[in-house]
């Protein structure tokens, strides 16, 4: 593109077409002050303070709202500008309350700065009418208060919550000097849709909106969010031995420097005083199951010991069950919260100490059918394209992802391309989710009709002969049978089992094919079905169909839950592949590991997790080593899982707080979390990023990888690693996809994208750009499939679980956040308001779910967005956990199980639950 | 003028009647940008139900696409979107200078004295409510009263009695 020259203050500057004035004299250092400016909004022009002078032009134009132009001579300082400037400052001076000193914003507050280069005078002040009315603090938000007097009305918040968010939580209201920052029908904060994410706050140029309980932090530390999957880079703010702020890192390419609630305010976890600081040993006498016991506490069950001692007891309980049952009697359970370092070390240690192939961790509960579809349809089983092909796409179809809660920088970067390129969204989701509100067609099928849904809508697109010829010959194959298969698909058929009126199929399918560019999202409501696999076929069939696959715009996208499930998968940490998902059934795969790793390993594929759970109820299974992970929360039908761990004869768990599994072991071992190693994350697209240091340990915790190598020691296996780089190094050496990773590499601020396949490889954006890594894509023909388990007259409704935004999972680290827990201190059933009067129950009511499985006592949510005949909770709440309801069937392939549908009978409650005591810290 | 972020809400599902829906529809098409529709549609339902309430701007903000605080902004913008319910004959009475000059005090203590009706407040029986607006842009023919959207220029207190007394 050509460039633009323009001469600022007498210095001549080249800039691209569509620049301001003002980045022009930015990029060559030149301060304009401003007060409105915020680069990642659009231009507003309301602060007044960034006037220039432009030759030719009339009066004094903002030169934050005027693009460049050719030859343009700009002034950006002079007398009559000062004075203007000076004005306006002092104009909002006077209307400002003087605490500086004590006001949180200190250094960091623009108004002062501006202030001081301007050179305000006291006594120029003194002249100006004071402010007659002092607005009272609204301290209703858990994270953050808004002290109106210090509201300079530069709108950047407004414009926030509204460019960036996309949420609009919050607008300029009344007129004249009656205006004012309003949340909707001036309501407190808290009881308004804004979901607390802070970025309003972080921009605020003034101390207007502070974070509650703000301290400035003494150094940053980069570093990643330990939350969600979408990876967001994040600005660790430490002081002391505590993280006191954290801000978004505005060149990472996922986040852009935005955060969600948890990446912002949910750190507290990390010195939380229930954080394992000692390894503990069972007491002595003190039966398993003690740990189930209701409000029993740590101290009663174990007692503190030394490394050594703890140690051993881990390494003689594993020993024991190796000698007398043999290796596959041992099961191991990676994190995906975990770095790739351990994940690599723990399935190592595994395969190499203890020669078993049983190492799995949660990815079996949330994207195994991803990873077993899209390696058969594509030859990968990940995320094909980036964040950024959302980004850009001009259709976008989400199936079962609520995009916003569980991943909401995706779904923020998703609401910009609606906003800003019209981009057209299609959701599939029984609920009407947020973004099935604003979606142009939003299909409230019934759970688990996925496949019915999908072969409906490949049916209309192939009867409009939409589909892509060319795409379908010249890159795939298997199309003839799959074609074959979805003649019984058509919409009208599809109507009766999905609940979908046909014509709704009909439209969604024309306007998902008929667009030039579209990208499917889709999360744990395809993927936890004993369909699981069919489903992700179907949406993979769907993308072949439509030639979307490989290009800009395009893609298949899985969103991962956790930080690192990513990783732990590609470090595998799954039973039936090394890392870099290679066979252990090939032969020559197992001669390169077993050379590498110095030893013979095992050739029989071990035990997924689900199967985990089985083998120890029926006694084959006799010893777990449990890392980071909460079966006893996250299991479906966790009566089951409660019976089968209580049953085992040695259980050690590596954790950072007493999770409801750790009660329940011989031996807990404490460990590092996110915030106090060093190692890498590999988020949901495929982008590996480092993961920083920032705290000391608590007490005498010690990171994962580090507990494993001296573990393995003693299990005669020896290993030692200097730092978890060399780890990194070690598995470069025998993973192709990570084959170009180091941490030297990682120190860029975007990572890279696997495959890497050598250390001047530059990462892999977008897979299957022009042959599929399996060569051609293949299409498979699926039939649908009814759930395992229907509604009965005795369980009358359907359940469906998920997340909530301000929660994580099992609730062990956003559970002992303050402000998360103090957001959503409680589960609840979701049902609409017409199920509930029939049932004759009343919001906030407490009622009893009960399923062929268990019973809960929990409180019932009237939300309309639920259809009839579903209800839906949440599994982040130990008081009412939804999983002692869920069905554990599993898809046969994947081994997941269905969470997304169980049958439930809802009833008064006879009697209220006692509530535990609630301390928030 | 008071503050008018505050709404009120009436408890109950609001949404244009048949005859508005269809002039909804009719007029959102003409707008290159939907939110445009914006400040005619909090009219229609200004119209239709006499005053905006919180259940009103939300249904605006669901029908147009946008967000509720988005609507907020222009109904508190512009004092002629009555936020509060209001009486039968909706009395404005211009408070800026020309009027001022020209007598509009009068009328104000008039109705503050006799009628018992101070600047935002609204006669027991709901027949009359009255305001204190900015210029109405007739200043030429100042004082000027506007009583439901029609103006009554030049005014004094005897004219304005008399026109009170029209009204039933
Ligand atoms: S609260 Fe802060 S960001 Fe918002 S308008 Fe006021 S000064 Fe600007
Ligand atoms: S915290 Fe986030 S959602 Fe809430 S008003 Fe601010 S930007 Fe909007
Ligand atoms: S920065 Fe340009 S007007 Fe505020
Ligand atoms: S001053 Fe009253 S109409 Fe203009």
């Amino acid at each position: 593109m050509k460039k633009i020259e323009l001469v600022i203050d007498g210095q001549s500057v080249s800039v691209a077409p569509g620049t301001t004035v003002l980045e022009a004299a930015r990029m060559v250092g030149i301060y304009i002050p401003t007060l409105c400016h915020d680069p990642h909004l659009e231009p507003y022009g309301a602060c007044r303070l960034c006037i220039v002078r432009i030759d030719g032009m009339r009066g004094l134009p903002t030169s934050c709202t005027t693009p460049v132009q050719q030859n343009m001579s700009v002034v950006t300082e002079d007398e009559e500008i000062t004075r203007v400037r000076r004005g306006i400052v002092e104009l909002a001076l006077a209307d400002h309350p003087s605490d500086c000193l004590t006001c949180v914003k200190s250094d960091e507050c623009e108004l002062r700065r501006v202030a001081s280069y301007l050179g305000v005078e006291k006594k120029s002040l003194e002249h100006l009418h004071k402010r007659t009315h002092v607005a009272d603090l609204d301290t209703s938000n858990p994270a953050f208060d808004f002290d109106r007097n210090k509201c300079v009305l530069c709108g950047i918040c407004v414009r926030v919550c509204k460019e960036m968010v996309g949420l609009g939580a919050i607008d300029l209201c009344g007129r004249g000097y009656e205006t004012r920052v309003s949340t909707f029908a001036g309501k407190q904060w808290s009881d308004t849709i804004c979901q607390s994410c802070g970025e309003c706050v972080e921009h605020c140029p003034t101390g207007a909106l502070t974070p509650k309980r703000a301290v400035i932090p003494q150094r940053e530390v980069k570093t990643l969010c330990p939350f969600c999957g979408v990876g967001c880079s994040i600005y660790a703010g430490v002081r002391g031995n505590r993280i006191v702020r954290v801000r978004g890192d505005r060149d990472n390419p996922v986040s852009m420097g935005g955060l969600c609630v948890k990446g912002r305010f949910g750190y507290d976890f990390v010195n939380h005083p229930d954080r394992l600081t000692t390894p503990l040993i069972r007491k002595e006498g003190v039966p398993r199951s003690a740990g189930l016991a209701q409000n029993v506490s740590v101290e009663d069950i174990f007692s503190p010991a030394d490394w050594d001692e703890a140690l051993s007891v881990a390494a003689a309980g594993l020993e024991e069950i190796l000698d007398a049952e043999g290796a596959d009697a041992l099961a191991v359970l990676s994190s995906a919260k975990c770095t790739n370092e351990d994940n690599y070390l723990i399935q190592k240690f595994a395969r190499a100490a203890l020669h078993t192939n049983n190492v799995d961790h949660c990815a079996r509960l949330c994207h195994a059918s991803t990873v077993a579809a899209a390696i058969e349809s594509f030859g990968d089983g990940a995320m094909s394209n980036s964040v950024s092909d959302i980004a850009e796409a001009e259709a976008i179809f989400i199936i079962g992802s609520n995009t916003t809660e569980c991943h909401p920088i995706i779904a923020r970067r998703l609401k910009q391309n609606i906003r800003r390129n019209g981009a057209r969204l299609i959701v599939a989701d029984p609920r009407r989710t947020e973004l099935a509100g604003i979606a142009e067609k939003h299909l409230s099928h019934r759970p688990g009709t996925d496949v019915a849904l999908l072969n409906a809508m490949m049916n209309w697109i192939v009867e409009c002969g939409l589909h892509d010829h060319r795409f379908i010959d010249e890159r795939c194959e298997g199309f003839t049978p799959f074609l074959e298969n979805l003649k019984e698909y058509d919409p009208d058929r599809a109507a009766l089992i999905t609940g979908v009126r046909a014509d709704d199929i009909r439209e969604a399918a024309e306007l998902f094919a008929r667009a030039a560019s579209a990208v499917i999202i889709y999360g744990m409501g395809i993927t936890q079905h004993t369909t699981g696999v069919d489903n992700v076929k179907s949406v993979a069939n769907l993308l072949m169909l439509t030639g979307n696959m490989g290009r800009k715009g395009t893609g298949f996208s899985p969103l991962r839950g956790q930080n690192n499930v990513q990783g732990a998968c590609d470090m595998g940490a799954l039973p039936t592949v090394y890392p870099g998902y290679q066979r252990i059934d090939d032969p020559e795969v197992r001669a390169r590991f077993t050379t590498a790793w110095g030893i013979g390993l095992n050739d029989r594929n071990g035990l997924a997790l689900t199967d985990m759970i089985t083998a120890a109820d029926r006694g084959t299974l006799h010893g777990m080593y449990i890392i980071g992970e909460n079966p006893l929360m996250s299991e479906p039908h966790l009566e089951h899982t409660r019976t089968a761990i209580t049953k085992l004869r040695f259980l050690a768990v590596q954790d950072i707080f007493p999770t409801e599994t750790a009660l329940l072991a011989d031996v807990i071992l404490p460990a590092t979390c996110f915030a106090e190693t060093t190692g890498t994350f590999t988020n949901t697209e495929r982008r590996i990023q480092m993961v920083r240091r920032a705290l000391n340990p608590p007490g005498s915790a010690r990171p994962d990888w580090h507990i494993i190598s001296d573990l393995s020691c003693r299990l005669g296996y020896p290993m030692s690693y200097p730092d978890s780089s060399a780890i990194m190094d070690e598995i470069a050496r025998l993973t192709p996809i990570y084959g170009g990773i180091s941490h030297r590499r990682l120190q860029r601020p975007d990572g890279l994208q696997w495959p890497c396949w050598d250390s001047r490889h530059p990462g892999t954006p977008r897979l299957h750009e022009h042959r599929f890594t399996r060569g051609r894509g293949k299409f498979y023909a699926v039939s649908y499939k009814p759930p395992a388990e229907i509604p009965s007259t005795d369980f009358p409704l359907m359940l469906t679980t998920g997340r909530v935004l301000e929660h994580f999972h099992t609730g062990s680290m956003s559970r002992r956040s303050r402000v998360l827990e103090s957001l959503k201190p409680q589960g609840h059933l979701d049902m609409c308001g017409e199920d509930a009067r029939i049932i004759g129950v009343q919001a906030d009511e407490f009622i009893l779910v009960s399923s062929p499985r268990g019973k809960i006592t929990v409180k019932v949510r009237i939300d309309n967005n639920v259809p009839r005949g579903t209800v839906f909770m949440a599994f982040h709440w130990k008081e009412s956990p939804a999983n002692v309801l869920t069905n554990s069937a599993v898809d046969p392939v994947a081994r997941i199980p269905e969470y997304k549908v169980s049958s439930v009978l809802v009833t008064k409650a006879a009697h209220v639950p006692p509530q535990a005591e609630k301390t928030i810290h | 003028m008071s503050d008018r972020s505050q709404l009120i809400s009436t408890g109950e599902s609001f949404a244009f009647d048949a005859e508005r829906d269809a002039e909804f529809e009719r007029l959102v098409v003409r707008y290159p940008i939907r939110e445009s529709m914006i400040m005619p549609a909090l009219w229609m339902a200004q119209e239709q139900a006499g005053w905006i309430s919180a259940e009103a701007i939300e249904y605006i903000a669901d029908r147009i696409g946008t967000f509720p605080a988005k609507v907020l902004e222009l109904a508190t913008f512009y004092t002629m979107y009555q936020l509060k319910p209001v009486g039968r004959y909706h009395i404005c009475v211009c408070r800026t200078l020309s009027c001022w000059l020209r007598g509009k005090q009068d009328i104000v203590d008039y109705l503050a004295d006799e009628i018992g009706i101070k600047p935002g407040e609204m006669t027991e029986d709901g027949k009359f409510s009255f305001e204190e607006v900015e210029c109405l842009g007739h200043c030429g023919t100042a004082p000027v009263v506007q009583i439901n959207g029609e103006f009554h220029e030049e005014m004094d207190l005897k004219k304005f009695k008399a026109l009170l007394a029209t009204l039933t």
